[in-house]
Protein backbone atom coordinates (compact mmCIF):
# COMPACT_ATOMS: atom_id res chain seq x y z
CA UNK A 1 0.00 0.00 0.00
CA UNK A 2 1.27 3.80 -0.96
CA UNK A 3 0.80 6.63 -2.32
CA UNK A 4 3.67 6.47 -4.74
CA UNK A 5 4.01 4.33 -7.83
CA UNK A 6 6.82 1.39 -8.09
CA UNK A 7 8.46 0.26 -10.55
CA UNK A 8 7.34 -3.13 -11.97
CA UNK A 9 10.47 -5.18 -13.43
CA UNK A 10 12.06 -4.18 -9.62
CA UNK A 11 9.11 -5.79 -7.86
CA UNK A 12 9.54 -8.38 -10.04
CA UNK A 13 12.40 -9.31 -10.15
CA UNK A 14 12.41 -9.73 -6.12
CA UNK A 15 10.56 -13.03 -6.93
CA UNK A 16 13.11 -13.94 -9.24
CA UNK A 17 15.42 -15.43 -6.10
CA UNK A 18 16.23 -19.32 -6.00
CA UNK A 19 16.61 -21.43 -9.02
CA UNK A 20 13.58 -23.50 -8.59
CA UNK A 21 11.14 -20.29 -9.65
CA UNK A 22 10.68 -21.68 -13.32
CA UNK A 23 8.38 -19.12 -13.77
CA UNK A 24 6.87 -15.24 -12.71
CA UNK A 25 3.51 -13.85 -13.95
CA UNK A 26 2.73 -10.09 -13.37
CA UNK A 27 -0.52 -7.76 -14.02
CA UNK A 28 -0.95 -4.06 -14.24
CA UNK A 29 -3.75 -2.36 -13.93
CA UNK A 30 -3.86 1.09 -14.81
CA UNK A 31 -6.19 4.46 -14.94
CA UNK A 32 -8.41 3.78 -17.90
CA UNK A 33 -8.51 7.28 -19.60
CA UNK A 34 -11.35 8.66 -22.05
CA UNK A 35 -15.00 9.78 -21.21
CA UNK A 36 -13.92 13.08 -19.62
CA UNK A 37 -12.29 11.43 -17.08
CA UNK A 38 -9.57 13.87 -14.89
CA UNK A 39 -8.51 12.34 -11.98
CA UNK A 40 -9.27 8.71 -9.81
CA UNK A 41 -9.29 8.83 -6.51
CA UNK A 42 -8.57 5.74 -4.50
CA UNK A 43 -9.87 5.76 -1.01
CA UNK A 44 -9.09 2.56 0.89
CA UNK A 45 -9.37 1.19 5.03
CA UNK A 46 -6.03 1.58 6.20
CA UNK A 47 -5.47 -1.34 8.80
CA UNK A 48 -8.16 -3.68 6.97
CA UNK A 49 -7.15 -3.06 3.80
CA UNK A 50 -3.53 -5.05 4.65
CA UNK A 51 -4.87 -7.44 6.65
CA UNK A 52 -7.77 -8.24 3.35
CA UNK A 53 -4.60 -8.64 1.18
CA UNK A 54 -2.47 -10.36 3.56
CA UNK A 55 -5.67 -12.59 3.48
CA UNK A 56 -5.90 -13.13 -0.16
CA UNK A 57 -2.43 -13.67 -1.11
CA UNK A 58 -2.35 -16.30 1.81
CA UNK A 59 -5.57 -17.94 0.04
CA UNK A 60 -3.51 -18.05 -2.92
CA UNK A 61 -0.85 -19.73 -1.42
CA UNK A 62 -2.90 -22.23 -0.44
CA UNK A 63 -4.34 -23.50 -3.42
CA UNK A 64 -1.66 -23.20 -5.51
CA UNK A 65 2.38 -24.20 -5.17
CA UNK A 66 3.61 -20.55 -5.46
CA UNK A 67 7.26 -19.64 -4.33
CA UNK A 68 6.10 -16.11 -3.87
CA UNK A 69 3.61 -13.87 -4.32
CA UNK A 70 3.36 -9.66 -3.96
CA UNK A 71 0.73 -7.09 -4.33
CA UNK A 72 1.20 -3.50 -4.36
CA UNK A 73 -1.83 -1.01 -4.39
CA UNK A 74 -1.85 2.50 -4.54
CA UNK A 75 -3.93 4.96 -3.31
CA UNK A 76 -4.33 8.89 -3.30
CA UNK A 77 -5.32 11.27 -6.50
CA UNK A 78 -3.60 9.67 -9.86
CA UNK A 79 -4.39 10.65 -13.25
CA UNK A 80 -5.23 8.77 -16.54
CA UNK A 81 -2.61 6.49 -17.47
CA UNK A 82 -1.30 5.84 -14.30
CA UNK A 83 -0.63 2.37 -12.66
CA UNK A 84 -2.61 1.86 -10.06
CA UNK A 85 -1.68 -1.55 -8.57
CA UNK A 86 0.17 -4.56 -10.05
CA UNK A 87 0.10 -8.51 -8.69
CA UNK A 88 2.99 -10.83 -9.25
CA UNK A 89 2.54 -14.43 -8.79
CA UNK A 90 6.12 -17.19 -9.04
CA UNK A 91 5.85 -20.38 -9.16
CA UNK A 92 7.65 -23.42 -10.32
CA UNK A 93 5.36 -23.57 -13.25
CA UNK A 94 3.81 -21.45 -15.64
CA UNK A 95 0.28 -22.91 -14.79
CA UNK A 96 0.12 -22.37 -11.15
CA UNK A 97 1.30 -18.77 -11.42
CA UNK A 98 -1.25 -17.35 -14.39
CA UNK A 99 -3.92 -19.09 -12.48
CA UNK A 100 -2.84 -17.59 -8.85
CA UNK A 101 -2.52 -14.34 -10.37
CA UNK A 102 -6.13 -14.17 -11.98
CA UNK A 103 -7.32 -15.34 -8.84
CA UNK A 104 -5.36 -12.58 -6.78
CA UNK A 105 -7.09 -9.70 -9.70
CA UNK A 106 -10.90 -11.45 -8.52
CA UNK A 107 -10.55 -11.17 -5.18
CA UNK A 108 -8.63 -7.72 -5.04
CA UNK A 109 -11.90 -6.49 -7.12
CA UNK A 110 -14.81 -6.79 -5.10
CA UNK A 111 -13.23 -8.40 -1.36
CA UNK A 112 -10.41 -5.62 -0.53
CA UNK A 113 -11.56 -2.51 0.81
CA UNK A 114 -10.53 -0.22 -1.95
CA UNK A 115 -12.93 2.40 -3.80
CA UNK A 116 -12.54 4.31 -6.67
CA UNK A 117 -14.10 8.00 -7.42
CA UNK A 118 -13.84 9.39 -10.97
CA UNK A 119 -13.64 12.77 -11.06
CA UNK A 120 -14.53 14.33 -15.45
CA UNK A 121 -15.37 17.52 -16.89
CA UNK A 122 -18.70 16.73 -15.88
CA UNK A 123 -18.30 16.25 -12.04
CA UNK A 124 -16.99 13.43 -9.69
CA UNK A 125 -18.63 10.20 -8.72
CA UNK A 126 -18.11 7.28 -6.93
CA UNK A 127 -17.72 3.69 -9.11
CA UNK A 128 -20.49 1.41 -8.66
CA UNK A 129 -19.56 -2.11 -8.30
CA UNK A 130 -20.81 -4.55 -10.77
CA UNK A 131 -22.16 -7.90 -10.65
CA UNK A 132 -19.67 -9.61 -13.45
CA UNK A 133 -17.25 -8.70 -10.69
CA UNK A 134 -19.13 -10.61 -8.33
CA UNK A 135 -19.91 -13.69 -10.48
CA UNK A 136 -16.18 -13.78 -11.13
CA UNK A 137 -15.46 -15.19 -7.42
CA UNK A 138 -17.50 -18.08 -7.98
CA UNK A 139 -15.82 -20.05 -10.52
CA UNK A 140 -13.25 -20.06 -7.60
CA UNK A 141 -15.51 -21.90 -5.81
CA UNK A 142 -17.19 -24.88 -7.85
CA UNK B 1 -20.25 1.25 25.52
CA UNK B 2 -17.38 3.04 23.14
CA UNK B 3 -17.19 2.01 19.53
CA UNK B 4 -15.47 3.53 16.84
CA UNK B 5 -17.26 3.81 13.79
CA UNK B 6 -15.78 4.20 10.38
CA UNK B 7 -17.39 5.65 7.18
CA UNK B 8 -15.78 5.42 3.51
CA UNK B 9 -16.87 6.86 -0.06
CA UNK B 10 -19.89 8.14 -0.79
CA UNK B 11 -21.20 7.11 2.81
CA UNK B 12 -18.18 8.98 4.39
CA UNK B 13 -19.23 12.01 1.96
CA UNK B 14 -22.93 11.88 2.80
CA UNK B 15 -22.36 11.62 6.71
CA UNK B 16 -19.94 14.61 6.84
CA UNK B 17 -16.93 12.51 8.35
CA UNK B 18 -15.04 9.24 8.53
CA UNK B 19 -15.04 8.19 11.82
CA UNK B 20 -16.12 9.02 14.97
CA UNK B 21 -16.96 7.15 18.44
CA UNK B 22 -20.07 6.58 19.12
CA UNK B 23 -21.71 6.06 23.03
CA UNK B 24 -23.85 2.88 22.83
CA UNK B 25 -26.35 0.15 24.09
CA UNK B 26 -27.36 -1.00 20.67
CA UNK B 27 -26.73 -4.84 20.84
CA UNK B 28 -26.06 -5.77 17.18
CA UNK B 29 -24.73 -3.48 13.94
CA UNK B 30 -28.28 -3.54 12.82
CA UNK B 31 -29.69 -1.90 16.18
CA UNK B 32 -26.80 0.37 15.92
CA UNK B 33 -27.58 1.79 12.51
CA UNK B 34 -30.88 2.23 13.62
CA UNK B 35 -29.63 4.41 16.78
CA UNK B 36 -27.74 6.54 14.20
CA UNK B 37 -30.21 6.74 11.43
CA UNK B 38 -32.89 7.97 14.59
CA UNK B 39 -29.89 10.55 15.74
CA UNK B 40 -30.10 12.94 12.55
CA UNK B 41 -31.46 13.32 9.04
CA UNK B 42 -27.71 12.94 7.79
CA UNK B 43 -27.45 9.40 9.37
CA UNK B 44 -31.31 8.83 8.02
CA UNK B 45 -30.59 9.47 4.40
CA UNK B 46 -26.82 7.58 4.35
CA UNK B 47 -28.20 4.60 5.45
CA UNK B 48 -31.95 4.50 3.73
CA UNK B 49 -30.65 1.85 1.54
CA UNK B 50 -29.08 -1.09 3.23
CA UNK B 51 -28.69 -3.24 0.62
CA UNK B 52 -25.83 -0.53 -1.00
CA UNK B 53 -23.83 -1.32 2.01
CA UNK B 54 -20.93 -3.07 3.47
CA UNK B 55 -19.99 -3.21 7.15
CA UNK B 56 -16.97 -3.86 9.01
CA UNK B 57 -17.11 -5.70 12.23
CA UNK B 58 -13.01 -5.31 13.43
CA UNK B 59 -11.43 -4.70 10.46
CA UNK B 60 -13.58 -8.45 8.91
CA UNK B 61 -16.53 -8.10 6.65
CA UNK B 62 -19.43 -9.22 8.83
CA UNK B 63 -23.45 -9.28 8.60
CA UNK B 64 -25.61 -6.54 10.21
CA UNK B 65 -26.75 -9.34 12.71
CA UNK B 66 -23.26 -9.15 14.29
CA UNK B 67 -23.60 -8.85 18.15
CA UNK B 68 -21.57 -5.76 19.17
CA UNK B 69 -20.45 -7.04 22.59
CA UNK B 70 -16.85 -6.43 22.69
CA UNK B 71 -16.46 -5.02 19.63
CA UNK B 72 -14.03 -1.82 19.03
CA UNK B 73 -14.41 -0.78 15.63
CA UNK B 74 -17.86 -1.06 13.25
CA UNK B 75 -17.07 0.36 9.50
CA UNK B 76 -19.86 0.94 6.54
CA UNK B 77 -19.02 1.39 3.36
CA UNK B 78 -20.31 0.50 0.02
CA UNK B 79 -19.38 -2.58 -1.98
CA UNK B 80 -15.99 -2.42 -3.12
CA UNK B 81 -13.76 -1.58 -5.88
CA UNK B 82 -10.21 -2.42 -6.30
CA UNK B 83 -8.17 -3.68 -8.45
Amino acid sequence: MSEADFDLGAEAARLEAGEETGAVVTFTGRVRGGGGLRRMVIEHYPGMTERALTEIAGEAARRWPLSGTMIYHRHGSLAPGDRIMMVATASRHREAAFAAASFLMDYLKSRAPFWKKEETDDGADWVAARDADEAALERWNE
Amino acid sequence: MKVQVLYFAWLRERIGQGREVVETEAATVADLVAELRAREERYDLAFSDMGAIRCAVDQALAPVETPLDGVREVAFFPPMTGG
